[in-house]
Parts: C-alpha cells; structure tokens; sequence
C-alpha cells in the first residue's frame, strides 16, 4: 500500500472559466503596465550604458593632390593612422560630442598650399564635418587646404564596455562613489541615532505631547527633499543668520547635505524604529528586572537585540534615500560631487547620455543592495511580530520622562525651525538687504520654473497619481494575493512589483527619456505629456503601495474567494462588494501616500517634464539653480501647505467614510 | 452641480472657439528665452500674425539644449526661437537645422548669422558675460572692485569669487572659451588655474552668481550684464562690470527644425524674428541686438559693451567644446577644492 | 448516539452513484498528498472524511471542488464529468472553518449574495432569505454584521449561505472544529437535521471521530493520502477494516503476537478468534477495544472458558458512565488492558484497585490484524 507511486499522464488543468480568464487578463494588463513602465525603460538605458563612440578610421579614405592638382592614390584614414601613429587608440575612444581634426594625418599640411584633397566614406555612415556642416557620403567630396583645415571627422557608435572604463579611469567621476558612500553613511548614522532616541522616548517613556512630537516628526514627508538645504543656506549661508555658529565652516558640501538629509529621512527612520519597538514584550523587561539587571544593561541585552531588525531597516532605508537623493546635493552640495548629481550634470550639462546611463547603473547598485539587506530584514521582523507578546507598558520616571521631553523638543525645534526658516524666508523682500515682509516671492509667474502653472500641475499630477496608482497597484496586488494556480506569472509579477523600491527616481526618469523619446516606440506619444509624469510617479511610488496592499489583502479570509465561485458568482462581484470596502482603509493609505509623494519627487520627474507639465516641485529646484531662492523656499512652503491640507482631509474622508461604511467593524 | 459644469463647459467651447478663430497654425517653440519675456514675444509676434499660435516649451540652456538632441531621431519642435548661439552650432552638427535664409537677412550684423548660405541660423541679440560686485559686502571686507579678468586672480578674493560651471552653465563654457581666446589656450588654463584658488563655489546656472552677488551670498559673481543690470533693478547693491580684456558673448538665435510640419508658418515667425519691430522688443532687455544701430541703451547696463565684445570664434568654440570641458572636469571638478 | 445502521440514503437500485471519484491522485511536487482515491457517493447521503490531520481529507474535498485540482483522477457529478471544471462551473455550496462570512455585509445579504445577481426579482430573494433564516434557526439577525454574532450563529449563517443556491452538494470543511464543546455537539444534531430535511449529498471533512460517527450516514477513513476503509459508522467501529482504523476510531488495546493454527498466542496463553484469512505463523496484531473486555470474578477461572486471563486492577478513573479500569496481568507482563466497566459490573463485583478478577476477551471480539502494516 506504501509503494504506490503517480501514474504516468498529463496532469489535470481546470479548463479556464470567464472568472479566471478576466483575472488572468487583468494580471496581463497590469504585469504589462510594470514592463512597459519599467523593464524595458530600465533594459534600454542599460544597453545605452553600453553604446559607446569611437572613430573608425577606416571608413575614411583620402586623396591628396600635387602642388599641380593632380591627385594621388586613395589612402584610409587607419592606414596613414598606422603609418604616422599620430593617435593611439585610447585618443579613438570618444563620446557623442567628439571631432579628430583631419589635417592631423597630414603632417605637412598647410592651408595656404594649393594642395587639394578629397575625402569619401567607405560605408555608408562614416560622418565628418566641414567647418560645422554634417556631410556623410560615400561620394568623393574635394576641398582646398583652407577648407580642408576645417574638417573634423565624427565618432560613430557601437556596443561594448568602454564607457565604463573610462568611468572607473576618471578620478573625479570616480571620487563621486567615495562621496556618495561616505555622505549617505555619515548620515544614516545621524539619523537612525537620533531617531532611536525620539522613537524609545514615544514608546518607552511617559513624557507629555507624545501626539504633538509624532505629528511633528511627520513633517519633513511633506515638503521636497531639498527644502532643508534652502532652509540651511538661510540659517547657515554666508549671509546666515547663525553663520558664526559654525565657526568657518562652510555649509555648501558634505556638511549640509548630511543636516538636510538627517531632516528629510528622519521621518522614515523613525516610522520602522517606532514599530520594531512597539513589538517589545513586557515580560523580557520583567524577567530582567527580576534578575535585578541595571537599566543600562538591560537596553543593550533586551531593547537592542529586540528593535536591532528595525534599526537595521532603518539604516538601510535612510542610505539608500540618501545616496539616491539629488536634490539636497544639487542645492547645498557646493562643489561636492555626488553620484546623483553626476547623473544631471552629464546629462544636462553635457548631453551625455551614454554617460549618464553609465552613472545610473552604478547608482543602483548601492540602492539594490540595500534594498536585499532590507527584505531579508523585514522577513525576519515579521516572524518576530507574529509571535504572541504581551506589549510593553511604560511606567512614569520623572527623570527620564523629561530626559525623553528634553530630547523629542530639541528634534521638534529642529524640524520645525527648518520649515519655519523656509516660510519667513520666502516672505522677506530681498534678504539680507530688504527685510521688509512682501508676497514678491509668490510672484511664480515672474521667474523661471513655470509659475503658478507649475503649482497646478503638481496637484493634477497628485491627484491623478493618487487615483490612477491607487487603483493599479491595489488590482494588481489583489491578483497577486488572490489568483489561484499560475504561478511563475505571479512570481514574475510580485519581483516586477518589488523592484521599483530599487530604482531610484532620476534613473527611473533617464531610462524614460531613452525608452520613450525613441520614434519607433509606439508609445512615444506619451512623451512630454502628464501621463508620462504620472506613469512615472505611479511606477516610482509602486512598491510600498503594493505592500500595503498586501498586507490588507493578507488579513482578509482567503476562503472568499472559493466561497463566492461556488456561489457561482463573478469575482470581480466579491472585489467591489466585499474586498474593496473591507481594504478602504488601506486603500485611502495608499492614494494619499502617493498623492504626498507626487507633490515632492523631484528626482522622478526631472528629466521628463515639459514646458506645459512644469511641476512644483522641479520649480524649486529651477528657482534656486537660477537663484531664485527665497521664491523657491515659497514654492516649497506651497507643496508643504497643500500636502498638509491634503493629509487632513484624507483623516477626515477616512473618518468619515469608515464611520459610514466600516460600521461592522464595531462590535 | 449641474450649473457649474454647464457654465465651465460653455467657457471651454469657447475658449475652443477663440482659438479656433484666430490660430490656424500652432507652432511647438522651443526657447530659452527668460520666462518673463516669453508672453511679452508672443503678444507682439501675434500682433502682426495672429494666425499663429506660439506654444513655448521653454527650460534652461542646457536642458533644451539636451531636450532637442534626445530627440533628434524626432523632432517635436517646429522652430527655436531664443536659444544660445553655441547650442545651435551643435544641433547644426548633428544635421538637424534646416538652412534659412530670412526675409531682411542683409540688414543682420554678420556677426548675428552662420556663415554659411543660406544661414543655418540667425541671431537676434547678444548677452555678454559680465562681474557682478556687491559693494555693501566688498566694502565691509575692505576689498575694491575688480576691473579685469585678471583682477580676479588677486589673493584677496580668495574664497569670494563664484563662477558656473562650464560643464552644466551655457555661461559658464562662454566665460572659459572667451579666455582661452582672449589669453590663448596656454595662458588662458593658466589664468584658469589661478583664478580656481579664488573660486568658492561652481553653480549649476549662469544666473545664480550674480544673485548669489545681489543677496550678498558672494561678494564677485562671474555672470552676465542681463541678469546683473536686473538684479541691481531690484535694488541689489552690486556693481555690473565689464573687465579690461574684453568679454566672451553668446547670442541667443533662432533656427528651423530640419523636417517640421509647418514650415510655412515657421518660416513667418523666422522672418518676423529678425524685423526691426522685433529688435526693439529685444532691446528692452538686451543691450545689443542684431540689426546695428536700433539698440537703445538699456538701464543699469555698463557702458561700452559693445566694443568690450570679444570676435568670438563660434566654430572653433563648439568644435572643441568637448575637448575644452573634459580639460576643464579634469581641473577643476574634483572634492578636494577649496571651498569658501 | 449512533444513527442507524442502513448502509445509505436512497439508493436507487441500478442507477449510477451520485459523486463519483476514481482513481485520484494529488501531489504536491515529489509528496503525494493523495494515493489512487476510489469513492462512490449517492445522492442524499452524508459522508464524513475522517483522518488524522495530513491524511489527505481535506485535499480530497478541495479536489471535488476544484480548488486544489487533481493531477491525475476522474470526478463525476450527476453523471457529468467534472473533472477540469472550474470551481464556479460545478455545484455545490461549500462552508469553511472560517465561516468566510462577508464582514461588511449583513447577515442577510450575506445568504443572499449567491441569489443577486442571477435575475431574481427582489422579493423572491427577500423571501427565500428569511426562509433560510427560518431554516437555521435565526430569524431575528437579519440586519446584523457578522462580527455581532456568536460563532455558532456564524456558522449557522455561513450554512445559510451556502445552501440558499439550492446545490447538489454540500462541501463542509471542519465544519464545527472552531466551536465550543457544547455549541459543537448541538450543531451536530441541526446540521444533522436539515441535512436529512433538504436530501442534499453532504460530504464532511473532520477529524473528530465522534463527529463523524454521530452524523455520516458512512464514514471514509483515510491515512497517508489513502483510504483505510469505507463504511457505515458501526460498520467502522465494530469491523475495522484495518489496525490504523482500528486504533483511530475508538480505544484498541493492542498486543503483538503470532497466528498460529487458527488460534493467536498471547503470552502462555492462546486466544481463539473469528478472525481468517491468515497463515500459520503469521506476525499479527490483536486488537481488543476496552469495552469488550467481559469482568467475571475470580471465581470462573477454574471453569476454563475460553479467552479468559487473570487481571489485577491496579488503577480506575470514573468517567461518569463507567469506569475505566487498569488491569495487569501476567499474561501480558508489563503491558497494561485497559478495559471499560460499567457502574453495575463495577457495583456487582466490588471492583476497587487491588481486586483481583478474570478478563473474557469475547472470541468474535478479538481482531487480528498483519503485523507492521
């Protein structure tokens, strides 16, 4: 009876129902929306990464002529290269903006010799320049000595490893991972310190003001990374109003880029910490008083260990923020070189692409890393909150209650003197000259960066984000969770859903100009319009929205599904009429999580904004990069005002509509 | 409810209507020209032609000057109108200018065209580099104006001098090809080298020096006359000058895109571009313009910019424009610099 | 406590069994949850897989309703292979564990979820809702939300649901296992009850014996992805098809011996059995359940009955029925019998720790099972 074994056959597949086919389809579409948003952009700037320039000399050839015109033998660029050695073939290598002066394989050139020359290709693409005209002919051209002097030869391109060689071969560029590394790291520990510290006071302390402090430390999500950094140049500038306290230091460079980005990932930190904390349980703390333990010991052997999962998702959430992060560098970096702001500066200083590529792909190997360690991490924690504790309950300590105090208001005059800087910043006339109080600085539609428009179309992008994300990604993570069989689909699926986490926002932006400026993608339509902005915020912000979706969709009984077929109705009946109203909460979650995000992202969206789709948050930066600062620091104020604004009216849509709609949820 | 969107619907078909009545052309621009000004064009272009509608698509030097050669293999610009002269040399490399020759083109300072016939280009007026000096700051360090180029290298700017980066700053590349003309290559890295001691910081724009000079932030801001003689408009204390030597210069150009749809329409607002009419709207904010003799001296500008100019040798400057920014990354862009 | 002892609902002579399952086969990669399934159902009866957890049951019943498909097998319903359709296109209702009752929905459009949408008018539907309440016992709960309801209620709730489309069949997955003791065996009797009311083929997942003796019309036994038998609840307890059977449903007092001449040794002693089929000297098993052990006093031992030990009883637990005695003897050294007595036989020959008595273990009582199988 033990030894029987399967029957050899096909295994039984259930033939397709209609429910099963829409699911199937809806899953397509979605899975089809992550590849074209983000796969194949990704897969195209990796090729361009590859796509190297060099000029191919022998796809010149030459003839010169006697003093008398008479021409001689044709000879190839390689072949007089190879006799005169003129160029090596490190001096070959090029990039998109190169020229090699032809007269240079002629030694004996002169321009005011009667000596004629012709020049032809010998394939087809063999482009050279006749003072800035293009030619590109496999004709004979002829030109005098003094034309001849003007001609430039151009790089063609092909595939290989170069560009990175001469990445790792450039100092300067290279100096930029040492910077990158040593800022975001510098930082992380800053921040996970002092958010630990703000965190252990919420959780383990009976101070006053616990809502106050939370609130407050939520704030720096609702501005643009790079707001701290105009904030820093008020307060700490040349013209600063606590300049002295820096005793000489410069705040352009690593200085203020480490104090503004402890600002904007403060809140980030401190989120992860607070809920590896609230897991402690009370009996550890009591069986290690019992042990009569000291208090010092006692944290290191018991709170360490217990939160040392959330401290080190904290770590790595704050580094790759950091060393992703390219607007506070771009502000208060000085000559600080950073890899996100090679990314602009090769890209917008010196349109090489191919460079930039380059430097994208060598930015997300920190931000992928990082992202592993995190997921290793978090699957550990959750096995750890699983487990049946009781929570723990703090008991009044007067001194160590106003120790907590202490520390939470020196964090809270932190966050808000920074947002506060911004908003007297932006309503002096003309610091430090002017201090009168004026509106000038709202004049948007005076500077660069779009004006009021710009404002606009930050809250349509939000709002389409909010909606148009929130209903993508819940879909998809709904057939994640809820498809049955099809397995290797939803695998694929769940690692396309994951990986946006990874991908920080400018290369997500670099890999959309090269996927969709490309005339044979039927898809460049969407080039230069909202949509793109849209797509692309929505494919930046996917991963956690996912995660929140399935985390909701988790808790929800996974017998509803099998119930409703055998009650022989459609699932997509059991989605909007039990599903949909059980996640409400997670789903108002997830849109004003977007809608927030939409409001700030700078990196997302700075290469793919057009004139008509200007955004708020790339005013910001645009005004302080011509100058601007004081109406960048008031555009900043606006995004910060509305993200407020929209953070109270999503608690009171959520009361209100859960109080509606949630009512069997009370008992 | 119901009135408020029959109400926004009767504007929109209205305003659907307007524009359906006087735009029969829309025309993609593509421009660098200050944001302020772009409606001012406009208007007065539509005076004369109010058959054609100018949809700006308007950024920085640099990120139009990207924007149009990401999309070279498609084009979505019908026209530039207001795009530094040294950009367009290198879109008309790539072949992607359509030679042009306007109606009034003789009328057009030569320097003001490509050489080439018919031009690949023309220009409409020049905007020269310039010192922005904040006196309120200078003077509590005890420092005195500079009045050359080389001034700037003098011990006592140290730390107080801010230039853009060449590498990211259209003004940036000029303000170094002009030296390497004026002083000629050896000399002119050298100038570089010396003067690099002084510099605090690089920025991104070619603007933010001199308003980093305006609001005190630096005392010399290595920038242009335009934005120096606004700032000092708004009642920055600085002091425009116009160093000795001479000054680099770039101007701002119009060109048709090889291949537009609507060539008609562009080539109107091409011609249109290089009128008198149109120089005069230039004026109002650049000093010198393209048809000599109509330029009207502009507030707060410095005297004798005109004869300060440089004959600046475009061909020379954007066929070695990659070899002089690698030379110039390889400096100067690196952590260890001093900082101010 | 037991139902009768008919071997089926109606059986129609002649006509093919209602459900159908021949030759299923389930694995998940290498591990085969289920082994070359067998198993006619007919219409109207109540069946109970019964199993220890891992044995399979479930997988059968997620098979049959094409949840969890089978890799290899046949199912046929009503005379219609069923075998690849998918859940929504066979018939049946089904009620979980979890009750998977709709939390934002109320009670009643909770049992009206499967009537909706299939273009009922309005009042048909109100009408057959508050019939199912009636059905179940509930009428007053209507505009309640799940979460207001005791679990029994629930699940009462869920059974609404389930059979308010009218199926063929109804699925129950451990129905009664999340429920208190006593709330559990009064839902036995009502589902019991409206099982027979409605003659819907039900099929039970359990792993509670008493569940299943107490409801199946038969019991399916199954161990390791196999059926150990198929039978009647008596059927199962008084014939064990097997020693895994025999020792999963009920108390067996187990001994190892060896067959020898139609009689089984135990110690010095031999027992006679009704039990065949085996070989001179075959390894066996024999298996006694505690209640067929007969207490005489000691008294008989000279009239050398058959079947008969020496017992000493060393220790007695009163579980308000009857007593449950450990004996000793030295028949079977160290291993104790454990024998079930009644208050009267207890009473009558003044049992208490120390008594010695004779064991009579009845021949037709012995079972004797292959040993190691």
């Amino acid at each position: 009876m033990t030894d029987l074994s399967l029957p050899a056959g096909p295994a039984i597949k259930l033939k397709l129902d209609r429910d099963g086919a829409i699911k199937r389809l809806f899953m397509g579409i979605i899975a089809l929306y992550l590849v074209v948003a983000l796969a194949l952009p990704l897969y195209t700037m990796l090729s361009k990464s590859f796509v190297t320039y060099s000029f191919e000399l022998d796809r010149y050839e030459f003839q010169v002529s006697d003093e008398a015109g008479v021409f001689g033998d044709p000879v190839t660029a390689a072949a007089l290269n190879q006799q005169l050695g003129v160029f090596t073939a490190d001096d070959l290598r090029s990039n998109s903006d190169g020229r090699l002066t032809a007269t240079d394989f002629f030694p004996d050139f002169s321009f005011r010799s009667p000596v004629k020359y012709r020049l032809r290709g010998t394939t087809a693409n063999a482009p050279y320049l006749v003072g800035l005209d293009l030619q590109n002919t496999t004709e004979w051209r002829e030109y005098d000595s003094n034309t001849f002097r003007r001609i430039n030869l151009r790089p063609v391109t092909s595939v290989g490893p170069q560009n990175y060689v001469e990445y790792f071969s450039n100092p300067t560029l290279f100096s930029s991972i040492e910077n990158s590394v040593f800022i975001a790291a510098v930082s992380t520990v800053l921040t996970v310190v002092f958010a630990f510290g703000f965190a252990y006071a919420l959780n383990r302390s009976c101070m006053r003001f616990k809502g106050f402090f939370r609130l407050v430390a939520m704030m720096p999500i609702l501005v643009p990374s790079l707001l701290p950094g105009i904030a820093l140049i008020y307060l700490f500038g040349n013209q600063g109003m606590l300049k002295s306290l820096l005793m000489g230091q410069s705040i352009y460079g690593p200085l203020g880029i480490v104090i503004g980005s402890v600002f904007f990932t403060f809140p980030h930190a401190m989120i992860i910490i607070t809920t590896a904390l609230s897991i402690a349980d009370q009996r550890q703390y009591e069986a290690a008083e019992s042990l009569r333990a000291s208090k010092w010991r006692t944290f290191w052997t018991v709170t360490i260990p217990g939160a040392r999962y959330g401290l080190i998702s904290a770590a790595f959430v704050t580094f790759t923020l950091v060393i992703t992060d390219f607007g506070l560098p771009k502000v208060i970096g000085g000559q600080y070189n950073v890899l996100a702001i090679d990314i602009y500066k090769q890209v917008i200083g010196q349109q090489n692409f191919e460079m930039g590529a380059v430097v994208s792909v060598i930015l997300l190997i920190p931000a992928v890393l990082a992202f592993y360690v995190d997921r290793q991490v978090q699957k550990k924690q959750v096995s750890l909150l699983s487990a049946r504790s009781v929570p723990y309950q703090p008991r009044p300590n007067r001194r160590f209650d106003a120790l907590c105090l202490g520390w939470c208001a020196l964090m809270a005059v932190f966050i808000v003197g920074i947002i506060a800087i911004c908003q007297y910043a932006a309503l002096i006339k003309f610091w430090p000259y002017d201090l009168s109080l004026s509106l000038n600085n709202y004049a948007f539609d005076k500077m660069d960066g779009g004006g009021w428009a710009a404002y606009w179309n930050s809250i349509k992008l939000a709002g389409l984000t909010a909606v148009f994300g929130t209903v993508i990604v819940f879909t998809g993570a709904y057939m994640v969770e809820k498809i049955d069989g099809f397995k290797t689909g939803r695998g694929i699926f769940q690692f396309l859903a994951m990986l946006p986490m990874a991908v920080p926002g400018m290369v997500l932006g670099l890999a959309y100009i090269f996927f969709f400026n490309n005339p044979a993608n039927p898809l460049h339509v969407i080039y230069g319009t909202m949509t793109i902005l849209v797509v692309s915020t929505v494919t930046h912000f996917y991963t956690v929205g996912h995660l929140t979706a399935l985390t909701a969709l988790k808790q929800i009984d996974a017998e509803f599904e099998p119930v409703a077929s055998s009650l022989r109705q459609p699932f997509y009946r059991l989605f909007t009429r039990v599903t949909v109203p059980v996640c409400l909460p997670a789903i108002l979650d997830i849109s004003i999580y977007m809608f927030v995000n939409a409001m700030t992202t700078v990196s997302a969206v700075v290469f793919i904004y057009s004139t008509h789709t200007a955004l708020a948050s790339v005013a910001v930066l645009n005004m302080d990069d011509a100058g601007d600062i004081a109406p960048a620091a008031a555009m900043g104020m606006m995004i910060f005002y509305t993200n407020a604004g929209a953070r109270l009216l999503h608690l009171f849509a959520s009361r209100r509509i859960l109080g509606r709609t949630q009512a069997w949820r009370l008992r | 409810m119901t009135i408020i969107n029959r109400l926004s619907l009767g504007v929109a078909i209205s305003a659907l209507c307007a524009t359906m009545a006087f735009a029969e052309t829309e025309l993609t621009v593509y421009t660098a020209v200050e944001a302020e000004d772009l409606a001012r064009y406009a208007e007065t272009f539509n005076k004369d032609h109010p058959d054609i509608k100018v949809n700006w698509v308007r950024d920085s030097t640099g990120v139009i000057t990207a924007k149009l050669l990401a999309e070279k293999n498609n084009p979505q610009a019908d026209l530039i109108w207001g795009l530094a002269a040294t950009s367009l040399l290198v879109l008309k490399t790539e072949g992607m200018l359509e030679p042009y020759a306007p109606a009034g083109l003789d009328k057009l300072d030569p320097k003001f065209r490509d050489g080439d016939n018919p031009p690949s280009w023309v220009g409409m007026d020049a905007w020269v580099a310039s010192i922005c000096y904040n006196t309120v700051e200078g003077g509590k360090l005890g420092l005195t104006a500079p009045t050359s180029w080389m001034d700037l290298t003098k011990p006592e700017y140290a730390g107080h001098v801010v230039m853009p980066n060449p590498a990211s700053s259209g003004t940036g590349f000029l303000d170094v090809s002009s030296w390497l003309q004026i002083f000629g290559e050896d000399k002119g890295w050298e100038y570089m080298d010396a003067l690099h001691n002084n510099i605090a910081a690089y920025t991104h724009s070619g603007s933010k020096p001199c308003k980093m000079a305006a609001s005190g932030e630096t005392v010399i801001g290595v920038s242009f006359a335009f934005r120096g003689a606004k700032s000092k408009a708004d009642g920055a204390p600085i002091e425009i000058i116009v160093p000795s030597e001479g000054i680099g210069w770039d101007m701002e150009a119009s060109a048709l895109i090889a291949g537009t749809a609507k060539e008609e329409a562009a080539k109107t607002l091409l011609d249109w571009s290089i009128t008198p009419k149109a120089m005069e709207m230039y004026n109002v904010g650049y000093a010198v313009v393209g048809i000599p003799g109509i330029a009207k001296p502009v507030e707060h500008f410095p005297e004798g910019i005109t004869d300060a100019m440089i004959d600046n040798d475009f061909e020379w400057a954007a066929n070695n424009r990659s070899a002089i920014l690698d030379e110039w990354t390889k400096r100067y862009d690196t952590k260890s610099e001093p900082k101010g | 406590m037991m139902t009768s002892d008919h071997t089926g609902g109606a059986q129609a002579a002649g006509a093919a069994p209602y459900l159908q399952i021949k030759g299923l086969w389930k694995a998940f990669g290498d591990f085969l949850a289920l082994k070359d399934i067998n198993l006619d159902i007919e219409a109207g009866e109540f069946i109970c897989f019964l199993g220890p957890s891992g044995c399979g049951k479930t997988t059968l019943l997620r098979a049959v309703a094409g949840l969890d498909p089978q890799t290899r097998g046949n199912i046929r319903q009503a005379g219609v292979d069923i075998s690849s359709l998918p859940p929504s296109r066979r018939d049946y209702g089904i009620v979980f564990q979890s009750y998977a009752l709709f939390p934002n929905l109320t009670v009643a459009r909770n049992i009206a979820f499967g009537l909706e949408n299939t273009g009922r008018p309005k009042a048909e539907i109100k009408a057959r809702v508050a019939e199912l309440l009636n059905l179940v016992g509930l009428p007053e709960q209507a505009d309640k939300y799940p979460a207001q309801l005791s679990g029994g209620q629930q699940q009462r709730i869920a059974l609404a649901r389930a059979i308010a489309i009218k199926p063929g069949l109804l699925l129950l997955d451990e129905p009664l296992s999340a429920l208190d003791a006593k709330v559990r065996v009064h839902l036995r009797h009502e589902i019991k009850g409206l099982q027979r009311k409605l003659g819907v083929t039900t099929i039970m997942v359990t792993h509670d014996q008493e569940e299943a003796l107490s409801m199946a019309d038969r019991i399916v036994v199954m161990n390791h992805g196999t059926v150990e038998q198929i039978g009647t609840p008596t059927q199962i307890y008084r014939h064990p098809a097997t020693l895994f059977v025999a020792d999963f449903i009920g108390e067996t007092n187990k001994v190892a011996s060896v067959f020898k001449g139609s009689r089984v040794a135990l110690g010095n002693l031999s027992l006679s059995t009704a039990a065949t089929g085996f070989a001179e000297g075959d390894a066996v098993t024999i298996a006694v359940r505690p209640e067929d052990v007969v207490p005489h006093s000691t008294a008989v031992m000279g009239e050398g009955g058959l079947n008969m030990l020496p017992v000493t009883i060393t220790d007695m637990e009163f579980l308000g029925s009857f007593w449950r005695s450990h004996l000793r003897s030295p028949v079977l050294g160290d291993t104790p019998l454990i024998a079930n007595f009644s208050i009267n036989a207890v009473r009558r020959l003044d049992m208490k720790p120390g008594t010695d008595l004779v064991a009579e273990l009845p021949a037709e009582r012995v079972l004797v099972f292959p040993r190691g199988a």
